[in-house]
């Protein structure tokens, strides 16, 4: 019971394993071109934010930031139909999944 | 096999699937790698005794949004050519960028790691069961309940409205 608490490992493992998703999402977002794969490392980091929040809820004892967690998937699950929406209708007018297809927007 | 080990060997699965999620070249095997993250995730979630979370997260998560996701990319048909391809200075831009981000963030924290480097939990916390999740849902975060059902309706009517079938084109 010295190193080793009821939450599996120390608090520090935790946060770091939720960085380190974080990170890997946004250099997802940044290096891929293809528009799902984009809205996909979208996810992974929402759910990097939610491990983070599980965590300290459970560190703390208390049960509030577990909701906020619910709120967040039920935002995401919006978030993901709205942009595959998007991307099925972007397909359609150009044949093409390329993020940069979106430069033909200016002006 | 203690419980520490279990997590750190839980933690590493977790990323290494999240990095292939990024490297792999397919988008259907980047869909399959990202629903193993989400299960690696939830068995974290279950570790830590926040079962409510566990099956929500493998419902809704790995069973209804990766399931959308597949549809459409089985629905919009690609093949290899239509793979759009990447220049080498903005990977290494970006791999810059988020190994700056990750470094950051570790050292900001560096001061949470230290004080929870020694601390030791009194009892199981029961915060995450579902019976202390629902009181609080239905009692303290009753508005916001319901006010993400109106999001529900406006996302499915923006969707429904978005991936109807028009005729006019962009180019």
């Amino acid at each position: 019971m010295e190193q080793l608490n009821n939450i599996g490992a120390s608090l520090d493992f935790y946060i770091f394993v939720s960085i380190a998703l974080f990170s890997i999402g946004a250099i997802g977002v940044l290096t891929r071109k293809n528009m799902i794969v984009l809205l996909m490392c979208i996810e992974l980091m929402l759910n990097a934010v939610n491990l983070l929040l599980v965590t300290f809820s459970t560190f703390f004892g208390n049960g509030e930031a577990q909701i906020f967690v619910f709120f967040i998937i039920v935002v995401a699950a919006a978030e993901a139909t709205i942009g595959l929406s998007i991307l099925i209708m972007a397909y359609r007018n150009s044949k093409s999944i390329d993020i940069e297809m979106f430069n033909k927007l200016n002006g | 096999m203690s419980l520490q080990m279990i997590s750190v060997i839980l933690g590493s699965l977790t990323i290494a699937s999240a990095l292939m999620v990024v490297l792999s070249k397919h988008p259907i095997r980047s869909v399959i790698y990202l629903v193993i993250t989400f299960f690696f995730i939830s068995a974290m979630y279950i570790l830590m005794n926040a079962q409510f979370l566990a099956i929500v997260n493998m419902i809704v998560y790995a069973g209804a949004i990766m399931v959308l996701f597949l549809f459409v990319l089985m629905l919009l048909n690609l093949n290899k050519e239509m793979e759009p391809e990447t220049n080498r200075m903005g990977i290494i831009s970006a791999l810059v960028a988020g190994g700056t981000l990750f470094l950051v963030l570790i050292t900001a924290l560096r001061d949470t790691f230290q004080y929870g480097k020694g601390y030791t939990m009194v009892k199981v916390p029961e915060a995450g069961l579902v019976e202390n999740l629902g009181k609080l849902l239905f009692s303290k975060y009753l508005v916001p309940f319901e006010i993400s059902s109106i999001l529900f309706i406006a996302a499915m009517v923006g969707a429904v409205l978005l991936a109807k079938r028009e005729k006019q084109v962009i180019d």
